[in-house]
Formats: structure tokens, sequence, C-alpha cells
């Protein structure tokens, strides 16, 4: 026997804990392996994938770690673009990043198909690193270290906007990424992949 | 108080007490005015985000973002669901207002706080935006008008509850709470746990902007979604309770079974609030089972009850319908349904948009690696209008348009332009939300003045499509803000120089009332044999409603194909891990 007809501005009468009807528990049941599919992708790209936002995540003092970009810089620079210097760091390293308002310190320049260790961090507020034109986003966040394992897949000349509100001057924060080819040149349209 | 100061609904014969009346009015006009003052930004927004005309210079820009933020989902989403929680506690059980007087004090101090908040931001002092990340600072009054707005509505929601307990006691009605009260129950436990959560952030960040103490900018973080995102988790609570009353109220709508529906509400308070962790995915603060247990409503507990909602709300109003037999086939119950009825148009386009649009992009972007491409672009903003205004604020306006005449007992004024509000909303807020979804998906910043970057060291070039999108983005702001100017024109006209509904004759349609309200839809006294008959096992295992199992599978499959092809998409990327 099913409940009493009521619509949902009526109290139920007597006992309505009973059995839906199949089609309805069909839909729940197929509902819920749909639910278990979509968990199952996030473990499943950690193990299989090649993009997974983890990281290596450690707190930080904003200023050691611009000590450390500025040590980075030093050591590594190989010229400068309109007053910011390009750093080429060896494949393999760590290399450093610095958020501030409203610039992104130093320009990186890597090649292409190699890994590297790209730390991100703020020295002031909140920023949003991402990467144009291939929407690749991370949030940046004041007294953290986000240590991400990048390998650029393609050579070109990539920009930095930051998509995080940061102030005033937010929308002319935009740094630079040069991605080099195996033999060490961008390729001849360059501006992305 | 005596019996004799309830008034007895002329349309639905329920009891009401006429203090909590008062309430529900001044709440709801003030979530009017709030909706108002929001639209206006809105409009403002939509024409600097139009590169082409690109209106407001920068710092008028990200102050009217931030006015836009806290005017639309906080101030009218939450001034609005008071006036339904007091609503749900006393109209719909005959129910008595327990102490009015807290009621009104509550009121005040959500008014006084939202007013302080509105001019500290006016006056440039809090251009923080609506999130208000630790280290940007705002005036302390700022954070101060937050507080108080947030203990009003924490003092409602135990209004609510007392109201509840009253109304047992008293025997108001008889039997379990009707199923959308539950509903309502459900918003305002999440809306207490969420409150919580607000008071724990902006307690804290009131004493740091005093310079009394610190605030770590990740745990600010973590909290303030706790906050930022169950409110929104309210929202869909409230909008699925009123999906059900829209349904009952425009055709007749049943409830096809109590325990599925109740207890995917279950689901919702055990598992939504989880969800700050949607905006952490690519935080350096929190490790990856961390992310995936949360960004999942542990195993997407909260998207099965969505999922049942998403099944139950429109096989409830097909069953409804057949019940009455309107409509043959598998579809005729939905073309023969009162499409001029703003509340019923209100309710399918809200179900509509919210699930297809909103729902899917949601948990799609809300997947812990596919965020990698989606984080803080326009594809956040794209989704989340879907969910809050084409889902909620339209469920909202379609309930506004029976409480006029059920609660303020007046005619809807400008009944013409009522019948096509809710059509120009829905379509400027389709135009809108799949515009600045294609937009996102080529990397466009969200809260961003100007993605020319005519002042950036570097230059950065968007592909030209992005400007077409971004002029459909201003195109169909403009047509929903009008959609909203008619609602907010309609409701003030109604409320304040509405002519009286006066007697009603079942049956006999009045310009100004809905169908509903007219002819409300009656169920025949054979309707439990037409039931068990349409429930029968040879009517087939697509049950009492195919027409609704033909949908959902529809909407299953996009699903599918939207969840897989962001997959594709991010595997182009770089590596990262």
């Amino acid at each position: 026997m099913l409940t009493e007809t009521h619509t949902g501005l009526q109290s139920p009468k007597g006992n309505w804990w009973k059995p839906a009807h199949k089609s309805e528990r069909v839909w729940v049941g197929i509902a819920f392996g749909w639910c278990m599919v979509l968990f199952a992708m996030m473990p499943l790209w950690q193990v299989k994938g090649g993009q997974n936002p983890s990281g290596i995540r450690r707190k930080v003092d904003p200023a050691a770690f611009y000590a450390r970009t500025q040590e980075f810089i030093a050591q590594y620079r190989i010229g400068d673009d309109r007053g910011m210097p390009i750093v080429a760091p060896p494949p393999g390293s760590d290399i450093y990043l610095t958020a501030m308002s409203f610039q992104w310190t130093p320009i990186l320049q890597l090649e292409q198909g190699k890994e590297y260790i790209l730390h991100l961090s703020s020295l002031d507020v909140n920023h949003g690193f991402s990467l144009y034109p291939i929407n690749v986003n991370f949030q940046v966040v004041p007294g953290y270290d986000y240590g991400l394992r990048v390998t650029p897949t393609a050579a070109g000349d990539f920009r930095i906007i930051c998509n995080e509100f940061c102030g005033i001057g937010h929308h002319t924060m935009v740094g630079r990424v040069i991605v080099v080819d195996s033999t060490g040149n961008l390729p001849a349209q360059s501006g992305g992949i | 108080m005596s019996a004799a100061d309830f008034r007895t609904c002329p349309v639905t014969s329920l009891k009401i007490d006429p203090r909590g009346e008062l309430l529900v009015k001044a709440n709801a006009v003030v979530a009017v005015v709030s909706l108002l003052i929001g639209a206006i930004a809105a409009v403002l927004l939509v024409l600097t985000r139009w590169q082409a005309v690109h209106l407001l210079p920068a710092e008028w820009f990200y102050r009217i973002l931030g006015v836009h933020g806290m005017s639309m989902l906080i101030f009218f989403i939450i001034f609005f669901e008071m006036a339904v929680l007091i609503f749900a506690s006393t109209a719909l059980l005959n129910a008595r207002m327990v102490t009015p007087k807290l009621g009104w004090t509550a009121f005040a101090l959500m008014l006084g706080g939202a007013v302080m908040v509105e001019v500290i931001m006016w006056a440039g002092k809090a251009d923080v935006l609506f999130t208000s990340y630790v280290p940007l600072k705002a005036d302390p009054l700022y954070y101060l008008g937050i507080i108080l707005f947030a203990v009003g509505a924490l003092l409602v929601c135990g209004l609510f509850f007392a109201n509840l307990v009253v109304a047992k006691r008293e025997q108001t009605y008889s039997g379990s709470l009707p199923l959308v009260v539950y509903g309502a129950v459900t918003a305002a436990i999440i809306a207490v746990i969420t409150l919580l959560h607000g008071a724990a952030i902006y307690i804290p960040t009131f004493l740091w902007s005093l310079g009394l103490m610190e605030v770590d900018p990740q745990i600010y973080r973590l909290i303030w979604w706790g906050l930022g995102h169950s409110s929104q988790q309210i929202n869909v609570a409230a909008m699925v309770a009123i999906w059900y009353m829209l349904g009952a109220l425009t055709i007749g709508a049943v409830v096809l079974n109590e325990k599925i529906s109740r207890s995917a509400f279950v689901l919702y308070i055990l598992f939504i609030s989880m969800a700050s962790a949607h905006h952490l995915l690519v935080d350096p603060g929190m490790g990856s089972a961390w992310k995936i247990v949360n960004t999942s409503y542990f195993m997407y507990m909260a998207v099965l009850a969505s999922m049942i909602h998403g099944f139950t709300v429109p096989a409830g109003m097909e069953l409804g319908q057949r019940l009455r037999g309107i409509g043959t086939g598998l579809f005729g119950w939905l073309k023969q349904a009162p499409w001029g009825d703003p509340g019923f148009s209100s309710l399918v386009f809200s179900v509509v948009v919210f699930g297809f649009v909103g729902g899917i992009t949601g948990v799609t972007i809300g997947t812990e690696q596919i965020n990698i491409i989606v984080h803080n672009t326009l594809r956040v903003p794209g989704h989340f209008h879907a969910t809050v205004v084409s889902g909620t604020a339209m469920a909202f306006m379609g309930a506004t348009y029976y409480l006029i005449p059920l609660v303020f007992q007046r005619k809807v004024a400008f009944w013409g332009l009522a019948k096509i509000q809710p059509y120009l909303f829905a379509g400027g807020m389709f135009i809108f939300v799949m515009s600045m979804t294609f937009a996102g998906t080529f990397g466009v910043p969200r809260r961003h003045w100007d993605i020319s970057f005519s002042q950036a060291p570097f230059d950065v070039a968007f592909n030209p499509a992005v400007d077409v999108l971004l002029a459909f983005v201003a195109l169909g702001g403009l047509i929903a803000a009008t959609g909203a100017f008619i609602f907010v024109a309609i409701a003030v006209k109604s409320v304040f120089f509405g002519e009286p509904i006066g007697t009603l004759v079942p049956g006999v349609a009045v310009r100004g009332l809905p169908q509903g309200i007219t002819s409300p839809p009656r169920h025949a006294p054979d309707v439990d044999r037409r039931n068990e008959e349409l429930h029968a096992p040879g009517q087939g295992w697509l049950g009492p409603a195919p027409g609704t199992m033909v949908l959902v599978f529809i909407f299953l499959a996009a699903f599918i194909v939207y969840f897989f092809v962001n997959w594709k998409v991010l595997s182009f990327v770089w590596k990262i891990g």
C-alpha cells in the first residue's frame, strides 16, 4: 500500500517509511554508481594521470622565500627584459617564483620536456598563478611554499597572469615564462602552444 | 494569543499568525531592496567587462564587484531565506510566531549590519571583494557589520526551531512535518553550521583589523569558505524546499516517496558543508587525501542527494499531473502545464538550469585535478551564476508570485510583465552563464578589470573569440538585469500599492493572480486508487513518471560527456605533480 497521496505542503498520514517504486530505486542506484565513478577518478589520476596539484607543501617565512629567490636569480641570471631578470636554471633543479603586488619575479627560461620543481609563494597578499595560454592555475598564498614538479610539454613564450584579486593594480600583474626547445631556441611562431 | 487573532487563508485554509506574517513581509522587502542594489551593480559590471564599453574605472570596478557579491549572495538571499524560515515554521504549520519581539531584534541586527557593510563598501573603505582574503584589509566596521548581520541570522534560525517546537507541542499539525518544512529545517541546520563558521572567521579577522591578533591567510581561506560555500548550500536546501512547494501550488505535484526525499535532505545535512574544499583544490595548505575526501562531500553523497531531488521533484510534478488526468504520452504533462503561470515557469527554469548547467559544471570543476584548468577563471562565476542565480534566485522569484497573494493578500501588479519575467530572467542568465563559462575555458580570469592588459609590462592577447563571448556575457547580463528590475517593480508595486485579492471564486481566472491561486490543483477523491494504478507493475519499470525517467537519463548522459571531456582537456596541459 502506498502512502496516502499528498503534496509537499501536507503532513504525510501514518507510516511513510515505505519502499520506493522500482523506477525510483533504479535511478538512486545508478546515481550512486555514477558518484562512485566521479570519486574514483581522483585517486586514479593521482596514480595514472600527469596533472596533480599535490605538490611539496610547507610553511615559509615570506622574507626567507624572497631571499632564496634572489639567490636563485643571482646564480642563473642570463639577461633582462624590461628590468626583470631572466633566469635559466638547469633541468631538474628547484626554481623560485615570487609573487608580490603587482609583479612576478623573475622571468623563467625552461627547457621543453625537462622537469623542474617550481616553488611558488607570495610576499604580501594572495595571488593567482595562471599560465597563459595553456590555462594552468594555482593559488599563491603568503607564508606557504607550494612546490610543483612541472614539465613544459611545448616550447613557447608564455605569460603568467595574476588571477586572484590583489589590489588596485591587479590587472597589470603579468609575468613571463620562456620555454625553449632541445636546440635552445624558441619556435619560429613564438607566443604560446 | 487566542485563536481569534489568526486569520484564515482563503486559498489554502491555513491559519496565519499576523505577527509572523509581518516579519515575513519585512524580511522579504529588504531582500528585494538588496536585489535592486545588486542588480544595478551587475549592470555596471557587465558593461565594464565588455571590453568595447569598459565603463567603470579600475577602482570602482573592484568596489562595485564587492557590492554586487555582498548584496546578492548575502543580503538578498539570506533576508529572503529568513522570510522562508518564518513562513515555513508558522503559516505552513498553522502555528504561532513565538517571541515576535526577538524576531524584530534579529531583523534590526541584520538590517543594521547590512547597512553598515553597504555604507563602508560604497565609501571605498572595504575594497577587498566579497571574499576579503586576509591580509587584504578592510575597515574594522566592515567585519563588525557582517558579524552583526550573522548574529541576527543565527537568532532567526533559533526562532525557527522554537516555532517548530511550540507547533509540535500545541499540536497545530498532526503526523510528521510536511516535506517542504522538512526542507526548511535542513536549510536552517546548514545555516547554523555556516553562520558558526562565519563567527569563527570574522571575529578573529575583526580583531586582526584592529591589530589585536594574527590570522593565517590559509586558515582564513579554509574557514571563510566554510561560510562562503556552505551559505550556498543553505540556498540549495531552501531552493529544493521551494521546488516542492511550487510544484504543489502550481500543478498539484505529489511526494513520490517520503523516505527517499527526506533521506536526500539528511545527506545534505551530513555532507554538504564539506564544500569549503572546492576553493582550496590548488592551494598549498592541504594534501591530496584531504582535498579528495572533502571536495567530494565524502564520496559525492551530497551530489547523490541532488540527483535524487533532481528526479523526485519533476517526477512528483509529472505524477501530480497524471493523477489529475492531464496530458498523455511521455511529455503531455509538461506540454499541458500552465506555462503562463510565472510560479510554474520559474520552477521549471530553476530546476533545469540548476541541474543541467549548475550541477554538472559544479561537480566537474570541483574535481581535484580538473580544478587546475578552472581555478579563478570565468568558469567559476559561470558555474555559480547557474546555481545561485538561475537556480536559487529564480526559485525565490517564482515563490514570490505566490507569496504576494498568499501573504500580502494583493494581486500581482503588471501581470502581463510578470508572465514573461521568468523567461526574460532565465533566458538572459542562460546566455550569460554559457558565454562566461566558454570564456573561462580560454583561461580568462574572473574578477579582472582589463583583460586587454593595456597597462601590463608584457603583452597578453586572448583569442578574439573571447571578445565576442564577453559581449554576450554583457548581453545576457543586461537581459537578466532587465528581468530583475521588472521583478523588483512588480514586487514593490504589488506590496505597497497593490490591489487586494478580494473574494475568490474557485475556477474563475483573475488577472494578477497565478492559476494555482484561482484554480488550485485539486486531486479527485479517488486519487489513491489512480495512484495505485500508475504504480502497478504492469506500467513497466519506467514507473509512474516515465517522462521524468527519460529526462534524467538525458541529464546523466550530458553529465558523463562533460565530465570526461574535461579530463581529456586536462591531459593536454603541462605535466604537473
